[in-house]
C-alpha cells in the first residue's frame, strides 16, 4: 500500500513539474522509455542473474551454509548473548546470518523470521536489545557476493562487474558497525 | 587487485565445480536449478520495475529530480555523496525494487565505470530495504513496540551512504 501511494504521487509530481516547467512532452516520452528501460534492464542482466543463482546452489549443495554457520556461531553468540541460552534460536539465527552473507535472500527470511518469532516469545510486544540488535544485522546485509548489483553492471556493458567489491564489503561492514553501535548507544537512551 | 578481481569470477565457478564434485553433489543440474530461481526472481521484479522505472523517467524529464538534487547539494556535499544519487538515497530503505530501478538507471546513464555508477552500486550492494525488513521481522514476531530498532537501523543506512561515496572515491578516482 505504501508503494501505491509512493508511486501515485511521483507520477502526480511529475506531471506537475513537467507542467510548470513546460516538459509535458518530454516527460510523455518518458513514461514509454521508463517502461523499455525495465525490459532491457531484466534482458541484459538475465544471464548473470541465473549464472550466480545456479552457481550459489552449487555452494548451497556442497554444504557452505552449514560450513559457515559452524564459523560465526561463537561469533554471534556474543552479539546475541539472551538469545544464545537458547540452542534452536541460536541455529535459526546463524543460518540467517549464512544465508545473508552468501546472497540467498529467499532463503534467509523465512529462517530470520523463526529465530525473530522465538526471541519474542514471553516480551509481550516489546523489542528486546537482541531482537533489535538482529533486526539490524538484518537490515545493514552484509553479503559477501553482490550478485544482483555485479549483474546490473553486466548489463550496463561492464567487463569487470565484481571489481567494486572490496568498496561493498568495506561499506556493508562499517554500515554494520554503525547500526550496532547506535543500537548501543540508544538501548542506554531509550529506556523502555 | 585487478588480477584478484580478474580471477574472481572464473575461479569462483572453477571452485564451485570442484568443490561439488568432491562431495557427490550433481554439480550441473544443481547449476540449472539454481538458474531457474534466479529467472524467477527476474520475473517477480519485472512488473515492479516496468512500473518505477516509468516514474523515474517521467520524473527525470519533469526537470525534478535535478531540482531536489540541486536543492540538497549543500548537505550532500558536506557529507562528500554525488547529488545525481539523491533519488537513491531517498528509495532505498523504502522498496527493494524501486531502489534497483533507479541505481540501474544511474548505472546506464552515466555507465558502470563512472563515478556516480560505481557509488550507486556499492549503495545498492551494501545496504537493504530497511522499513520492509523491519515490518517483516516485527510482524512475524508480534512485536508493538519497536523501540530503537529502526533509528539504529537508519544510522546504518546512512553510514552505507556516506562509506559508500567515499570509499568509491578513494578506491578507483
Amino acid at each position: 500500500m505504501a508503494m501505491s501511494v509512493i508511486w501515485t504521487g511521483l507520477v502526480l509530481c511529475s506531471v506537475l513539474c513537467g507542467a510548470a516547467a513546460g516538459q509535458l512532452a518530454a516527460v510523455s516520452a518518458g513514461a514509454l522509455e521508463g517502461a523499455q528501460a525495465a525490459v532491457e534492464l531484466c534482458v541484459g542482466m538475465a544471464g548473470a542473474l541465473c549464472l550466480w543463482s545456479g552457481v550459489m546452489e552449487v555452494l548451497r549443495r556442497c554444504g557452505a551454509l552449514e560450513g559457515l554457520r559452524r564459523l560465526l556461531t561463537p561469533a554471534l553468540g556474543r552479539l546475541f548473548p539472551a538469545a544464545a541460552r537458547d540452542e534452536e534460536t541460536m541455529d535459526l539465527l546463524a543460518a540467517n546470518v549464512s544465508a545473508n552473507l552468501l546472497g540467498l535472500g529467499n532463503a534467509a527470511t523465512p529462517l530470520g523470521v523463526r529465530a525473530a518469532e522465538r526471541m519474542a516469545r514471553g516480551s509481550n510486544g516489546r523489542a528486546s536489545d537482541d531482537l533489535c540488535r538482529f533486526v539490524v544485522c538484518n537490515t545493514a546485509s552484509i553479503q559477501l557476493i553482490p550478485t544482483t548489483v555485479a549483474a546490473v553492471r553486466s548489463a550496463a556493458g561492464c567487463e569487470t562487474p565484481f571489481d567494486i567489491l572490496p568498496a561493498v564489503w568495506l561499506t556493508s561492514a562499517l554500515a554494520l558497525t554503525a547500526g550496532l553501535l547506535a543500537c548501543r548507544v540508544l538501548a542506554r537512551l531509550w529506556g523502555d | 587487485m585487478e588480477q584478484f578481481t580478474a580471477l574472481l569470477v572464473p575461479g569462483l565457478l572453477a571452485l564451485a565445480a570442484l568443490l561439488g564434485l568432491a562431495k557427490g553433489v550433481d554439480v550441473y543440474s544443481a547449476l540449472a536449478e539454481g538458474a531457474l530461481d534466479g529467472l524467477k526472481v527476474l520475473l517477480r521484479i519485472f512488473p515492479a520495475l516496468v512500473g518505477l522505472l516509468t516514474a523515474v523517467y517521467m520524473l527525470r524529464a519533469s526537470g525534478l529530480l535535478e531540482a531536489a538534487g540541486a536543492a540538497l547539494e549543500p548537505v550532500l556535499h558536506l557529507l562528500g555523496i554525488p547529488q545525481e544519487v539523491i533519488a537513491l538515497l531517498l528509495v532505498r530503505p523504502v522498496s527493494g525494487s524501486a531502489a534497483l530501478g533507479v541505481g540501474a538507471e544511474l548505472i546506464e546513464r552515466y555507465g558502470p565505470d563512472s563515478l556516480i555508477g560505481r557509488t550507486a552500486a556499492v549503495m545498492l550492494g551494501s545496504t537493504e530495504t530497511t522499513f520492509y525488513t523491519v515490518a517483516v521481522y516485527f510482524g512475524a514476531a508480534g512485536i508493538r513496540r519497536s523501540r530503537y530498532a529502526i533509528p539504529a537501523a537508519l544510522c546504518a543506512d546512512l553510514t552505507g551512504f556516506v562509506v559508500a561515496a567515499w570509499a568509491v572515491r578513494m578506491m578507483s578516482f
